[in-house]
């Protein structure tokens, strides 16, 4: 297959997937207009593109940004820390992860995000509410992923480290640790995921916060242009950051 | 054979080491508990907890709201599910679809759906049909992006098995892809159902007047810690056994023991 031809073959599809998503928008606007639809329920397409400037520029959307950015990152930030030390622990010791395996994967099967009343009580109606629900959602992935991670490294390159005759510390920094990393970091973008799922979850429903508070707002006030208007602003921002780590992770990936 | 498996159990390394760290963590609980470092009731007493949960259990009010809440993520799985699964099932057996729609879902998948609980309390009103239909939307994605990589992984003689039997679209579902998909399917489940149980009861949170969700908010604003412990504690138990039923139905665990 010639290179033009594979161009086409990807931008076919492409082109058809964003036709049909704009014949459904026109289609709803039509349906809106023609009053098959009530607009008190739904707003016409033309009204939430409209509405991007405003929440843009009056609710100070790049503020709110910044502030779930802030969060994000800084239960980010634990998630990496904290359960990639869980993780090279369990790996170190092998009883610990035999015992505690099972229930870190179950925690990950738990809804814990349905701790939030609780950690409402324990740390207030504040950022670090929103920070420990991220963290708390975001870990198990991490120390899963780490301990297979580690426990996946070639036989070969561990012989060779001995072979050399390195230090246990050696062996884990030069060896054990690069070799583990594409898979660490798979557990952090999943954990990233969840933890960003998390926050603007909880910043919508204890109304604090940024980008989940802005669409509690809007449709507390029933700005319903508005509303729509910030979910798909939410909806852009997790896609560029579901798209982002997504391309580290390529990155990061040994070729086979 | 039953009495002779407990104590060889209790002998297991690893097991000794799990009730060690139950104990720990139960014993620094109630140290903390009764230490008066923190604000009295953040930490409450065991004894506070099993009273609350025994008090939960008994009492018929719970099973009430229980039920209200397993009948919406039932809904919510079993409409999710089937459109889930159908879509997944047209993606995976036609590339060009798949080229041109999948990435939609492979995208829209890790959104935070709870976002969507306005427009969906707009569409279905704030009783039952407003939270069915965040279950819905949650375990959409994964049950859908699930069977789509199932079908994919179908083997090809199978398909052509059944072509040559000249089945028709139905008998070709039946047959064939549901069978040959079964595990991706289930896992999809699996995935789905956990995504479900969270949409729905945190939409319950939010704004509803019964149900397992409306119960925790409403002890938190009651500032009834042991109760709330007790339905967390309670909600997680359902919450990891139904995931693990769903995978033992399925026979997720007879194919990892192969």
């Amino acid at each position: 297959m010639t290179a033009a031809a594979m161009a086409r073959g990807r931008f076919v599809p492409f082109a058809l997937g964003l036709g049909t998503l704009a014949a459904f928008f026109v289609a709803v606007e039509v349906l809106i207009r023609l009053n098959a639809i009530n607009r008190y329920i739904v707003p016409m397409p033309s009204q939430i593109a409209l509405a991007f400037e405003r929440v843009i520029l009056e609710e100070d959307i790049v503020a709110r940004f910044w502030l779930t950015f802030k969060e994000a990152m800084m239960a980010g930030l634990m998630i990496a820390v904290v359960g990639i030390s869980i993780g090279v622990l369990f790996y170190r010791f092998g009883l610990l992860r035999r015992a505690c395996e099972t229930w870190v994967a179950a925690m990950a099967s738990a809804p814990t995000v349905l701790m939030y009343p609780l950690f409402l009580v324990i740390f207030g109606r504040s950022m670090w509410t929103i920070i420990m629900m991220g963290f708390v959602a975001g870990l198990p992935p991490v120390i899963l992923k780490t301990i297979e991670g580690f426990a996946g490294t070639r036989r070969v390159l561990l012989n060779v480290g001995r072979s050399f005759k390195l230090t246990p510390v050696q062996q884990f920094v030069k060896i054990l640790f690069p070799a583990a990393l594409p898979t660490i970091f798979v557990g952090v973008r999943l954990g990233l995921i969840f933890t960003l799922i998390n926050i603007v979850g909880v910043e919508f429903l204890i109304n604090f916060g940024g980008l989940g508070q802005l669409i509690n707002d809007l449709a507390e006030r029933y700005d319903l242009p508005g509303t729509y208007a910030a979910i798909c602003f939410v909806i852009l921002v997790s896609v560029c950051f579901f798209v982002f780590t997504e391309r580290v992770e390529k990155w990061l990936r040994p070729v086979d | 054979m039953r009495t002779a498996a407990a104590p060889a159990a209790l002998g297991d390394p690893v097991t000794q080491l799990r009730i060690v760290i139950v104990l720990t963590l139960l014993v620094t609980w109630e140290l903390l508990a009764r230490s008066g470092l923190l604000y009295r009731d953040v930490v409450p007493s065991l004894l506070a907890i099993g009273g609350a949960m025994y008090k939960l259990l008994s009492s018929p009010d719970y099973y009430y709201h229980l039920g209200v809440t397993a009948s919406e993520i039932g809904t919510g799985l079993a409409i999710g599910g089937i459109t889930g699964l159908v879509v997944g099932i047209v993606l995976g057996v036609n590339r060009f679809l798949s080229r041109t729609y999948e990435s939609f879902l492979y995208y829209l998948g890790p959104t935070p759906k709870i976002i969507f609980f306005p427009i969906m309390i707009m569409w279905f009103g704030v009783g039952p049909g407003s939270k069915i239909a965040m279950g819905t939307l949650s375990c959409f994605f994964p049950i859908a992006l699930s069977a789509a990589a199932g079908m994919r992984q179908i083997d090809k003689v199978l398909i052509r098995v059944g072509r040559s039997f000249r089945a028709n679209s139905w008998q070709m579902a039946t047959k064939i892809y549901l069978p040959a998909m079964r595990h991706p399917t289930i896992n999809g489940v699996r995935l789905g159902l956990g995504v479900a149980i969270i949409g729905t009861l945190l939409a319950e949170t939010k704004l509803s007047n019964r149900g397992v969700g409306f119960l925790i908010i409403q002890a938190y604003s009651l500032f009834d810690m042991p109760r709330m412990y007790a339905m967390l504690i309670v909600l997680f138990v359902l919450a990891i056994g139904a995931n693990a039923l769903v995978g033992r139905l399925g026979g997720l665990d007879s194919l990892k023991r192969a």
